[in-house]
């Protein structure tokens, strides 16, 4: 039976002329299945570089906001006194937020992980720890809490993390360049493989060029056309690919709360946004792809 | 052995659509397809071209369609050496011919009436100004049923006649066409051939590759005689003979 665009005489669509590209092709499946996977990878890979780097960020942050001091009862008072005078002295220097003392049980959840379940605690003379939070904006230096202490008089060691900061901001900085470089790879083996599949595809239309050519189009109405149908496929595929990609971070969001999924990676509304450009990239290069292709079949052509 | 037979057509260079002077051509590095042919087609004038399959009748039409190139001599269209011609001049050279290619070259997503129309559109015309004579051109090769139809759904003979209607559709100045009966019965294949003559009679000048003895004899328009690339005979039409 014959295929028909129209259904009856006076329907106008019939005489409507039809675009030199089809609409929709089912050779092009393919290509949009692949471009929209690629561009999914793509943004998840930049959401998740985005999230690394903020987690880092906060592990650096709060290592070099906070110290823990430790407290050495003298003879005549008990841990929990000196513990709660320390707090109180250190609450009082310029650049502190914050100084808590924290429970015995607490300093001794810190120290079970290292002596095991079969020592007791209670017979060892557990130091007592004194949580400082320090300002943000101007925060104290160690010294300035150690010269605090001598002057009230307090056994107390300042220990201000540099030895765990150094090593957690190389880490982070390594995290952080990893996950860039993941993402640039991806990035640029998507647009490879969107540049070949855009190629693939008017290779496969090198009928239609070639009739264009014959019949004397100018290269430049062939190209534009090709263009133009590719750069929208693309842009179609990877606005579903960057859809998905932005629908999954959005779970990932509700999912963890106010911290997102995880705390180790922690996703942000606004790191939604960082998928937007991914269509028009996307779109960019199969323009780029498209009429370079269409360009030297016309040349191989002419 | 291939003679100059520009004598045969006492025209002057001004007013020869087609000239070749010593054209070879060859594809890629393989032999020379097409050897040192030299004549000219008068503005307005009818040729067949004839000679046995791989003589180069195909090559030859594809040199006059510029899709394809000398590797020797001088190929002159419209009075214009196509060597020299600036690249954006040659689609404007190629809208002035209409071809009927071999294989067709249908588009399969453009209906029968889209396709025919083809030129039209390439060339700026806007479907208003097109509809009624692509319309009556495709009702004219017997196609008014199956203008909405799709190419595959075709048969050989209608694609065949969808292609001639293409070629013609743009009134060009030159139409080649290439084994243009070759799908067609005996009637159709008379009534094609009035169409040529019919826009021969208006101007446009012809040239048809075939291996149709009869069609040229009924015609009794002169043929080029092709014979291993070599231009053998250029002249009427003797049955029996070359040709």
């Amino acid at each position: 039976m014959s295929r028909r665009r129209g259904s009856g005489p006076l329907d106008v669509d019939r005489w409507r002329p039809a675009p030199f590209l089809p609409v929709r092709d089912t050779r092009d499946s393919a290509l949009v299945f692949v471009v929209a996977v690629l561009c999914f990878l793509a943004c998840l890979t930049a959401l998740g570089v985005i999230a690394s780097d903020r987690a880092a960020r906060g592990w650096s942050q709060q290592l070099s906001g906070e110290m823990t001091v430790i407290v050495r009862p003298k003879a005549n008072e008990t841990p929990d006194s000196a513990a709660a005078r320390t707090a109180e002295t250190l609450a009082g220097v310029a650049g502190v937020a914050e100084a808590r003392a924290l429970e015995r049980e607490k300093a001794e959840a810190l120290i079970t992980p290292w002596l095991g379940d079969a020592v007791d605690l209670a017979d060892l003379p557990v130091p007592r720890l004194v949580a400082v939070v320090l300002d943000r904006d101007a925060p104290a230096t160690a010294e300035s809490l150690r010269r605090a202490l001598q002057a009230r008089g307090l056994d107390a060691v300042v220990d201000d993390h540099t030895t765990w900061l150094a090593d957690i901001q190389r880490g982070a900085a390594i995290a952080r360049w990893v996950g860039l470089g993941v993402f640039l790879l991806i990035a640029s083996a998507a647009a490879a493989v969107v540049a070949f599949a855009t190629r693939a595809g008017l290779a496969a239309r090198r009928e239609v060029v070639e009739l264009l050519h014959l019949t004397g189009a100018e290269d430049v109405f062939i190209a534009r056309l090709f263009q133009v149908r590719f750069a929208q496929m693309a842009a179609g595929a990877g606005l579903v690919g960057a859809g998905t990609a932005a629908a999954l971070g959005a779970a990932m969001r509700l999912g963890g709360g106010g911290q997102g999924l995880t705390p180790v990676l922690p996703v942000a509304w606004s790191d939604l946004l960082a998928v937007l450009p991914c269509p028009l990239a996307a779109a960019l290069v199969a323009a780029v792809a498209a009429r370079m292709t269409a360009a030297s079949l016309i040349r191989e052509l002419s | 052995m291939s003679r100059n037979l520009n004598a045969a057509e006492p025209t002057e260079a001004w007013d020869a659509v087609v000239r070749f002077d010593d054209v070879s051509m060859r594809y890629g590095r393989e032999p020379e397809t097409l050897k040192d042919l030299t004549f000219s087609l008068p503005q307005g004038s009818f040729h067949f071209v004839t000679g046995p399959s791989g003589a180069g009748k195909t090559s030859l039409l594809k040199l006059i369609y510029l899709a394809a190139q000398p590797s020797k001599g001088l190929l002159h269209l419209f009075g214009q050496d196509v060597a020299k011609a600036p690249a954006d001049v040659r689609p404007f050279l190629r809208r002035r011919i209409g071809v009927v290619f071999q294989e067709f070259r249908l588009l399969d997503h453009l209906s029968a009436f889209d396709n025919a129309a083809v030129p039209l559109r390439i060339a700026g015309q806007k479907p208003d100004t097109y509809r009624q004579d692509v319309a009556e051109l495709l009702t004219w090769v017997g196609l008014k049923d199956r203008m909405h139809v799709l190419p595959p759904t075709l048969a050989g003979g209608e694609k065949q006649r969808l292609a001639i209607a293409r070629a013609v559709v743009g009134r060009p100045d030159i139409l080649l066409a290439d084994e243009p009966t070759g799908n067609v019965d005996h009637e159709m294949g008379l009534r094609i051939l009035r169409l040529f003559l019919e826009l021969n009679r208006l101007g446009t000048t012809v040239l048809i590759a075939t291996h149709d003895q009869d069609l040229v004899a009924r015609s009794g328009m002169p043929v080029l005689h092709l014979e291993d690339g070599r231009l053998t005979h250029m002249g009427p039409f003797s049955p029996g003979g070359r040709s």
